[in-house]
């Protein structure tokens, strides 16, 4: 509803829905393009001239250490590479509002780490709003500022927190008992929504 | 694309096949005195290509052309009404049924129609050859263009793609393996008919294609000359399948799991 893919049955979404960009559940890559060539593709959807566009891809690229990888193809990669590049896809536009709808779920334990502390730091540097849908009570605790806990279909509000641990997260806070607690309370709240 | 076959262990064993099949239908033919009229001798089927190379290349060039017209043309058209099938359910259920008549159409029945309208000749060729091969085309792309990625779909709606840029940033690249495996069938189709076209328009006296010579070849008995005759068919088909199989591999060596083993 947010992306304007769904109408809400009731109520209304008000926003402005220039600078949202989006990261799927798969990578959903053009296959025959570049890894560079598919960074590139929103702003040229949105008409941005090709050196700059390129440009722009680069940086995202570069971000997110695919410097290496940018004149390969989609079928050359990795899951976890290919999730990168999606994830690059989006910051491209410098969007204020990442919607990621369980961007690394299909990815194996370490990868999803790696990357959540990934995103983590581009969040720190970019200051973008990121509403990030996971059914891992530990990557939304590593991740949020904000917990919001729905239930199953039809989508209710159970529980709606701030998670009070340090701004700057790195791997070792999965250690922490503060992390552990948070985690705790998530899955608790999941329960009471019947999940 | 790691460790292909070489050239030549692909080459070889069809060509061992080919050598040893002649051989033995060469001593099949010797041993039982089978009769020229009902079989000819492979070997008097090569001495008859030697012999007689430029009427043959005459006849090649003849029904390559008319064969290569209507290839082309059942590749653009077919690719188009494809394309203006995709765009609408309702326009999809009103022609939809109507693009099989191409390929239930019995072409030996229309033939005679075709050289009426388009007098006997290279056109009416070209068009038989067109109606044979375009229904490939049309189901091949059409199941392409419909089989797009939902989730691509929506993530060029989200950037503000124009229906133009979905067309063909999207759904033309996404059907391109379907394309291609359309005009395959189309490029061994195309030959069929022109060659059946050829046997019916002959009739009326005009042009020297293969199927033209395979049909007075018959009249007077020499299977020699027929047998030339469907082998040359044969090879420009072979020829015209392997060239599309060229630009499929081109086109997709990067990414599509069909050309990648």
């Amino acid at each position: 509803m947010i992306a304007g893919l769904d109408q809400p049955t009731a109520g209304s979404v008000e926003l402005d829905r220039r600078g949202i960009a989006f990261v799927f559940q798969d990578a959903h890559l053009l296959p025959w393009r570049t890894v560079l060539d598919n960074a590139a593709l929103p702003l040229e959807l949105m008409g941005v001239s090709r050196p700059r566009r390129l440009e722009a891809a680069r940086g995202a690229l570069q971000q997110i250490g695919l410097a290496d990888a940018m004149q390969r193809y989609p079928a050359q990669l990795s899951g976890g590479m290919k999730m990168r590049v999606s994830l690059a896809r989006a910051l491209v536009t410098e969007p204020k509002l990442l919607l990621l709808d369980e961007p690394f779920a299909a990815l194996d334990e370490i990868t999803r780490q790696k990357l959540d502390e990934q995103l983590r730091a581009l969040w720190a540097a970019h200051g973008m709003t990121v509403l990030f849908v996971t059914h891992s009570t530990a990557e939304a605790t590593f991740l949020a500022d904000r917990a919001v806990i729905l239930t199953r279909r039809p989508a209710r509000i159970v529980e709606d927190f701030r998670i009070d641990l340090p701004g700057e997260r790195t791997a070792a806070l999965r250690a922490d008992a503060r992390f552990a607690a948070v985690t705790r309370l998530i899955y608790n709240a999941l329960e009471r929504g019947g999940a | 694309m790691t460790d292909r076959p070489g050239i030549f262990r692909q080459i070889l064993p069809p060509l061992m096949v080919l050598i040893a099949a002649t051989a033995a239908t060469e001593v099949w033919v010797r041993l039982f005195h089978v009769r020229m009229f009902l079989f000819p001798r492979p070997s008097s089927v090569l001495r008859f290509m030697a012999a007689h190379p430029a009427d043959l290349l005459v006849s090649l060039w003849t029904t390559a052309k008319a064969a290569l017209i209507g290839f082309l043309a059942s590749a653009v058209v077919g690719v188009i009404a494809a394309i203006a099938l995709c765009g609408s359910s309702l326009v999809r259920r009103a022609f939809y049924p109507y693009t099989v008549f191409f390929q239930t159409v019995p072409i030996v029945a229309i033939a005679p129609l075709l050289v009426i309208w388009f007098d006997a000749g290279l056109t009416s060729v070209a068009v038989s050859a067109f109606i044979v091969s375009l229904f490939p085309v049309i189901a091949n792309t059409l199941a392409g263009l419909m089989s797009t990625d939902a989730a691509l779909e929506d993530l060029f709606r989200l950037y503000g793609a124009s229906a133009w840029a979905r067309l063909w940033k999207l759904k033309l690249p996404a059907a391109t393996p379907n394309i291609v495996t359309g005009l395959r069938v189309a490029a061994g189709l195309a030959v069929i008919g022109t060659v059946v076209g050829e046997f019916l328009v002959g009739v009326f006296g005009a042009g020297e294609g293969l199927g033209v010579r395979i049909v007075s070849a018959k009249k007077m008995g020499r299977t020699d000359e027929l047998f030339a005759a469907v082998l040359i068919a044969s090879l420009l088909g072979l020829a015209m399948l392997a060239a599309v199989n060229l630009a499929g591999r081109l086109l997709l060596r990067h990414w599509h799991a069909s050309e990648q083993d």
